[in-house]
């Protein structure tokens, strides 16, 4: 395994942005290998600026190299003008670390934390040599594996890769080592491929869709069942019990170039448990794991030590929740060794008045924008998606900001919902028009900025039955509102291209025959979907036409109880029944707590793993509604229900 | 106080640009803890002081910086072996820092100061024949007309009174290297434009600035001149795609 750089470099001077393929990154590491350890390229299949601060894909990163059977390195999608040229030099996709060519390793590990993506994946495959569908590979080409929130429905891509991995990739990286590592040591004979791939498929957490048999009875699937009786029916995702246990990233890569995310980043807890119906993420990502606070400040400030940046952020799906949160930021920002030139910020915000006050306090240094995501316009629009802030909690947020400085501000919502109607919709900019006179009472240069997506249903949330909306609705909702914002004063809108939603959706619920439609779209050259420049609808409808398969039909149909969805052989825990009785709720407009700090529901990502919340603190952060509906102002004191025995001896049984 | 420190940018690294290398040397002195002084305001920045910038994808032996430190926040006086040792410490590897040194900031900006640069071209597709004969050409001629692109439009310029001193000096095989001192003021002349002006069939494999030069009333000199022999250039080793 040669480095292709002395072939690379002269290319570099004719591409955009080179400091994306030279590596050299602060805490980037030149592996040594060798024919007894399993090589990974770990492949992030869009741009380096978005692919390279994807904490999962460092974390594996550095846990692979610790290993003494394994090495990875890292890789990213190649922008078009390299592309064209490593073609026109045939040259393969390589390694940043040690530009090495990706064919050479033993596994391509992708991420897949978006669907429009997808594409790529494909070209990154072809770039390394490998024939992209997993059917045609040989035992001398490298296995095609991913992980990331896409793989929970990866049949779209079913016959494009040889395994997928469900949740948590700490533990699981080690179990699949150790099975390609006996791959190897066989000395990839042919026919060998199939072996491996039959034992990957029972290793807890993989899913191999070859060795899966799809039915379908006309348009509707059938089933998706084990070809083989050791192969298991249902694959389960995996989860680290405890987060303290991986303080990783231990060493983040700090690129030469400027990229996404270009800060320390500290996961302060996985999982949520908030309930928003939409969110995938929150639903196939339970339970709440907390890093211990000790472990934040350590991790804090040996970061900042060793990097040299100087903004740090704690991340989670709702970092205001986190237990202590005020005496973390409150260290970090008084810490002499900082002198006060670090800010924090705290990516994913809950809406209220005590999440102002802390963001205050850590914006000493420098004050970036403040973001909230109210999602939706009216309350009862926010019942059904179970995200219950109240006016009353985004006001004083909103006047809290304004009132410590702030000038502007951003809110995020979502249009296209289930049940959602004109009202609900013109609803968003009632709520901005508010917004902005709160904050002009404060100053007269008060903005703010709404950007509005089309909702895309997801598996294992209780919207994966909704039909999504069109785009020719979404276009029609967002023509209200820009309509209605024209006249506004202070008011930016933002919106989402609905074109590109309508392929999202596809491909997040699609089942396997939508692989082909991905592979014509990649063969007409559609990569890089995500950038607006590069995405055109056309090829995929073009796509889908000659696939014989219907934009309505898979994204625009309301599901039914019984049917058979192509993510049914896998699970998040989720038991479907907690799923479907969730979505009536939600069409019923009906809320439901936080299960942190109230009793259990049994939704079954505890109860079916044997694990628990672990949480420091037995009452949430203090003010607001805590995203409850209810007025929890005194004190703060919301009781809270440790799960107890009960729970673990119901998994027993 | 002010510092001058003087560092190299080679290998790899070269294809940063001079945003990148500005911000990489704000984490650089925050990893070895200097006292910069910040800009008072709303949005903090470090007061540091760049010199010419460098087109991405060229190497240098010669760039230059100017740091403010923060005279409440030092303690004692200044090591500036030390210092250098500890920002090449922090800085990537082919970011070297040669020599720092005291620098009056009353005197003028390294922008204002600088009035050329000795650069060596890597030229491509040339011919050892043909490269001297355009070189005796165009040190004869009074002018070296060139188009450039400025703000979207075309615009003429002459490059023969910024082009002080070309010359070869090295020729093997297909590989010829030029040397070439290029003014700054009022604008600086790229080797890129240089090469392009010699001849539309050339092209640059490789550059290196060499030196900046401050040239004030017929003395010339650098504004700081390396405390030990500085890393090499060796341009030879260039391959042709």
């Amino acid at each position: 395994m040669t480095s292709i750089w002395p072939l690379l470099e002269p290319l570099l001077t004719r591409v955009e942005k080179p400091a994306r393929y030279i590596g050299c990154e602060d805490g980037a590491q030149q592996p040594l290998h060798a024919p007894a350890k399993v090589s990974w390229l770990l492949v992030y299949p869009d741009t380096y600026e978005i692919g390279l601060p994807n904490q999962g894909l460092q974390i594996l990163y550095e846990i692979l190299n610790e290993r003494e059977d394994a090495v990875a390195e890292r890789s990213y999608a190649p922008w078009s003008d390299l592309e064209a040229l490593l073609r026109q030099h045939r040259l393969p996709l390589f390694s940043v670390d040690g530009h090495r060519p990706a064919g050479d390793f033993d596994l391509l590990a992708f991420n897949l934390s978006a669907e429009l993506t997808y594409t790529n994946l494909l070209n990154c495959v072809d770039l390394a040599g490998v024939p992209v569908r997993s059917e045609d590979r040989r035992p001398e080409h490298p296995l095609v594996i991913a992980g990331g929130h896409c793989t929970y429905n990866p049949e779209p891509l079913g016959d494009y890769v040889d395994a997928v991995v469900l949740g948590d990739g700490e533990e699981v990286v080690g179990a699949i080592t150790e099975v390609v590592a006996e791959w190897k040591a066989s000395g990839r004979t042919e026919g060998s491929r199939q072996q491996v791939l039959r034992e990957l498929s029972k290793v807890p957490g993989v899913y191999v869709p070859a060795m899966y048999e799809v039915t379908y009875d006309g348009p509707k699937l059938v089933s998706i069942a084990p070809r083989y009786p050791d192969v298991p029916a249902q694959v389960e995702k995996r989860t680290i019990a405890d987060l303290a246990a991986w303080p990783y990233p231990k060493n983040q890569l700090v690129p030469l170039t400027e990229v996404v995310h270009d800060r320390l980043n500290v996961e302060v807890f996985r999982g949520c448990t908030r309930g928003c119906r939409f969110c995938q993420a929150g639903m196939i990502t339970r339970p709440v794991r907390e890093r211990p606070a000790q472990q934040v400040r350590t991790m804090v400030a040996e970061g900042l030590r060793r990097t040299g940046y100087d903004e740090v952020a704690l991340t989670s799906l709702s970092t205001a929740d986190f237990s202590g949160i005020e005496s973390v930021v409150g260290g970090i920002i008084d810490d002499p060794v900082n002198c006060g030139q670090v800010s924090v910020s705290l990516p994913s915000l809950r809406v209220d008045a005590f999440t102002v006050g802390v963001a205050a306090q850590l914006q000493k240094a420098r004050r970036t924008g403040l973001t909230f995501a109210p999602e939706a316009g009216t309350w009862r629009m926010r019942q059904v998606i179970n995200k219950l802030i109240r006016e009353e909690d985004l006001y004083e947020a909103v006047d809290a900001a304004y009132g410590q400085g702030w000038r502007r501000m951003k809110l995020y919502f979502l249009t296209g919902l289930p049940t959602e109607t004109d009202e609900d919709t013109m609803g968003i900019l009632e709520l901005v028009r508010n917004c902005v006179q709160i904050g002009q009472r404060h100053t007269r240069a008060a903005s703010v900025t709404a950007s509005v997506g089309g909702f895309v249903p997801k598996p294992f949330t209780p919207f994966q039955w909704f039909g999504q909306n069109t785009v020719a609705e979404l276009s029609r909702k967002l023509s209200l509102l820009r309509e209605a914002a024209r006249r506004e004063r202070g008011v930016q809108l933002k919106w989402h291209d609905p074109r590109a939603t309508l392929v999202e959706g596809l491909l997040s619920r699609g089942d396997r025959r939508v692989g082909r439609v991905i592979e014509r779209v990649w063969r007409q050259g559609g990569t890089f979907q995500e950038w607006s420049e590069h995405f055109r609808l056309e090829r995929w409808n073009e796509a889908m036409a000659a696939e014989g398969l219907s934009m309505d039909w898979y994204v625009h149909r309301h599901r039914t109880e019984d049917e058979a969805l192509p993510w049914d052989h896998l699970s998040a825990g989720l038991h479907k029944d907690f799923l479907w009785q969730d979505w009536r709720d939600a069409l019923d407009e009906v809320g439901l707590p936080d299960c942190r700090w109230t009793p259990c529901y049994d939704c079954g990502a505890c109860t079916g793993y044997g694990i628990e919340h672990r949480v420091a603190s037995a009452v949430p952060p203090a003010g607001g509604s805590q995203g409850t509906g209810q007025d929890l102002r005194s004190e703060g004191d919301v009781l809270v229900r440790f799960l107890g025995r009960r729970s673990l001896g119901a998994a027993a049984t | 106080m002010r510092v001058r420190a003087r560092f190299t940018k080679q290998g790899k690294v070269r294809f940063t640009s001079h945003r990148d290398v500005a911000r990489l040397w704000e984490r650089a002195l925050r990893k070895a803890s200097v006292p910069v002084a910040y800009t008072a305001g709303f949005s903090p920045r470090p007061r540091l002081h760049f010199g010419l910038a460098l087109s991405t994808g060229h190497e240098s032996l010669a760039e230059y910086l100017d740091i403010d430190l923060d005279g409440e926040r030092l303690d004692g006086p200044v090591d500036l072996e030390k210092l250098a040792v500890q920002l090449s410490n922090a800085l990537p590897e082919g970011i070297l820092v040669t020599v720092a040194a005291e620098a009056d900031r009353s005197a003028d900006s390294l922008q204002q100061a600088v009035t050329s640069c000795t650069w060596s071209i890597v030229v491509g597709g040339a011919t050892r024949a043909a490269l001297a004969r355009r070189i005796e050409q165009v040190l004869d001629t009074p002018s070296l007309p060139v188009t450039r692109e400025r703000k979207g439009r075309q615009v003429s310029d002459d490059l023969r009174p910024h082009l002080i001193s070309l010359q070869l000096t090295h020729a093997e095989h297909d590989t010829c290297v030029l040397e070439a001192e290029l003014g700054t003021q009022p604008r600086s002349v790229r080797p890129t434009e240089l090469v392009a002006a010699l001849s539309p069939e050339w092209t640059e494999l490789r550059v290196c600035r060499l030196q900046q030069w401050i040239s004030h009333d017929g003395d010339r000199h650098e504004p700081l001149v390396p405390w030990r022999t500085e890393p090499s250039w060796a341009p030879t080793e260039v391959r042709a795609p």
